[in-house]
């Protein structure tokens, strides 16, 4: 019972009850061909909700992901647009370098500064985003301006699966890697869990956040020039409002947004878990109206599960020291 | 000792007495608040005299009037936010409750509703959404930014269930007369509604006892507990508040509009913050005033009708929103050094 106990085995089992819940009803929904889309619609919010992920663990958000995403997803399909000689591992590069130095914007306000981190990524969203206009004119870039290898990349199959998926696959090995075996990754719960006491035992909590938020800008990068080939368009409003996607993926897979607590496979879940509401709706001849509404309610149930430890906690009026370490893992 | 000397010292240190107890800190915040508010002041003359110097028509009162339009609604839903971000809560879902009072009004209109009954039905629907959010954060003990996270989604998703891809329009000239028109033929009702809002705002807020209270529970909302203060009840207040001036803004911007299409008020959330914050209203609560959301409403205001008359496209304004707000608490931060908390 107690694999029962941890959220992410609860939230995978109700990620492939859903499925085949779904399934149940229109027995297509299971097919290799769907699946592997589900898998493939999936990645670009699964990668973004890890990146998400290590901001939120140290008690920050990242509200410019999805305008970081925007402008470095602009200055790929521009950059490829102008040269189309150029081999597609320079724009991937540029793409990710343009999204890390905008992250880092953000981490040297944040860490440097210890300016409020819902504040700076507030600002520079706009900023950012209003820059994805100025450097394009307003103008479309449309698929017929792209070189086909640019857009045929992320759909080129490798061993039976999209470049997409295996990209996905490299970020969340990295990222469960960074989070749980390395010492940047496991500094951010410090600094999550108790920021005077990571100071205290010398984590250098402004350089850590400095890198963090970098991290975000850079995977955001990534993440749009992915997003530009897919779709094969890139224009000033792409991604628009996808930030609170990417934050809702994070909190349904347990994510605490006062810090310290998170992991890779739950954040990789919640991704999943609100993929499969998106495709699951048009299988099931729902409204695709639905989706938001039902996605907001399946936020609003995963917050009060996740939410269900802490209640006592509140009551309670002197900390428990030595006698009982619990209440230190149910924080939230 | 002469009458000026006494004058001096007096403003410098008004309370003399070793055992008294002040209300905060002298110096460092007291002066920063007034020095927030003095700068947004400056801001904004600047703001005009640059307009008025480089655009023929910019000081013309007619056209600056008219310009209040593209900020009132925005505005009176940032009242009701100021006063939840100094309780160190935030309300992410005000555009979606919005959207959702509008659509309200749109089907008691289908439904035959009279026309005076609207208003009712959008500050009711608002109000029901408010409930909704603050019953969840005081209920469940959950922070804010997730529920409403959550339930922004929730509006707009049933907002748009009921719209599908159908619009609400017709509505009766009663809504169009609020959301366009004007007192005296000059002064647009919206805008006058504003003032109005943010003077009981500010009184409320600054008079008041529970003013004070508010103000008690973002610095400490522990503290206000033991004190006596029932947080739960202001916080649940202060969000169905929230959702009810939402709905008094859908009324306004529908009846401007003229209809409810399901992208109303998209990204309002960010903005109507953003107004709140360069404001001056810390986002670790208790610091902030109603004055200060008013000076960075209109100078954001002022902005936005100088490059519109300018003919700069809209998103240039953004860029110049978003500098301005990282800048000014970079700047505020950089003044007063590093702080001790995080």
């Amino acid at each position: 019972m107690t694999f029962l106990r941890q959220r992410e085995a609860v939230l995978a089992l109700m990620v492939v009850a859903l499925v085949l819940l779904v399934g149940a009803r229109a027995p297509v929904f299971l097919g290799v061909g769907s699946l592997a889309n589900l898998l493939t619609d999936s990645t670009l919010l699964v990668m973004l909700a890890l990146a998400q992920m290590l901001v939120i663990v140290t008690r920050g958000i990242d509200l410019s992901a999805a305008a970081m995403l925007a402008l470095s997803g602009m200055v790929a399909a521009m950059l490829a647009a102008s040269n189309p000689g150029l081999p597609l591992a320079l724009v991937m590069l540029a793409a990710t370098a343009t999204g890390l130095v905008l992250g880092l914007v953000n981490g040297w306000l944040i860490g440097m500064l210890s300016l409020p981190p819902i504040v700076v990524t507030l600002g520079t969203m706009s900023v950012y985003r209003g820059l994805v206009f100025v450097l394009s004119g307003g103008a479309w870039v449309s698929a017929h301006q792209m070189p086909a290898g640019f857009v045929a990349f992320p759909l080129e199959r490798l061993f039976g699966l999209p470049h997409l998926v295996w990209i996905a696959v490299a970020v969340v090995a990295a990222m469960a890697f960074l989070a749980r075996h390395t010492r940047f990754g496991r500094d951010l719960y410090a600094i999550g869990n108790a920021p005077h006491c990571a100071a205290y035992i010398g984590i250098p909590s402004a350089r850590r956040l400095l890198w963090t938020y970098g991290l975000s800008g850079a995977v955001a990068g990534l993440c749009g020039y992915l997003w530009v080939a897919r779709y094969a368009v890139a224009y000033t409003e792409i991604a628009y409002g996808f930030e609170l996607t990417v934050i809702a993926a994070c909190v349904i897979g347990g994510v605490s947004i006062a810090g310290g607590i998170g992991s890779v496979a739950g954040a990789v879940l919640g991704a999943l878990f609100l993929t499969v509401i998106g495709n699951a709706l048009p299988v099931l001849q729902v409204s695709p109206f639905w989706q938001s509404a039902l996605t907001g309610a399946v936020i609003l149930v995963a917050v009060i599960a996740n939410g269900a430890g802490n209640r006592k906690r509140s009551r309670q009026i002197l900390p428990l020291h030595q006698t009982d370490p619990s209440p230190l893992r149910n924080r939230a | 000792m002469n009458a000026t000397t006494i004058d001096k010292t007096e403003a410098e240190a008004p309370i003399r007495s070793r055992h008294s107890i002040q209300e905060r800190a002298p110096g460092a915040l007291r002066h920063l608040a007034t020095r927030w508010e003095s700068l947004l002041a400056l801001l904004l003359l600047a703001v005009f005299v640059a307009g008025g110097v480089t655009l023929p028509h910019f000081l013309d009162p007619y056209n600056l009037l008219d310009g209040t339009a593209n900020f009132s609604e925005k505005a009176l839903i940032a009242l009701p936010m100021a006063l939840l971000i100094i309780c160190r809560e935030i309300d992410i879902s005000v555009a979606g409750t919005l959207a959702l009072s509008s659509v309200a009004m749109g089907l008691a209109h289908q439904a035959g509703a009279p026309a005076e009954t609207l208003l009712p039905v959008a500050v009711g629907a608002g109000l029901a959404c408010g409930w909704l959010n603050g019953f969840l954060v005081t209920r469940f003990m959950l922070p804010s930014i997730v529920v409403t996270i959550g339930t922004i989604a929730l509006y707009r998703g049933l907002a748009s269930v009921a719209l599908g891809d159908q619009a609400f329009t017709g509505y009766p000239q009663l809504m169009a007369d609020w959301g366009q028109g004007t007192f005296f033929g000059v002064v647009p009702r919206s805008f006058a509604i504003l003032l109005g809002f943010a003077a009981l705002f500010a009184i409320v807020l600054h008079a008041t006892a529970p003013g004070r209270r508010l103000y008690a529970i973002g610095n400490n909302p522990d503290a206000a507990r033991f004190s006596g203060i029932a947080v739960d009840r202001y916080r649940l207040g202060l969000f169905m508040l929230t959702g009810a001036m939402a709905g008094l803004a859908a009324f306004l911007l529908t009846g401007r509009i003229g209809s409810t299409r399901p992208n109303i008020a998209t990204g309002w959330e960010l903005e109507i913050i953003t107004m709140v914050i360069l404001g001056g209203v810390s986002i670790a609560g208790g610091v902030g005033t109603i004055g200060g959301v008013l000076l960075a409403v209109l100078t954001m205001g002022a902005v936005t009708y100088g490059l519109a008359m300018a003919n700069v496209p809209g998103i240039y304004m953004t860029i110049v929103v978003g500098v301005l707000l990282v800048a000014t608490i970079a700047l505020s931060r950089l003044l007063r050094g590093k702080p001790r908390s995080h």
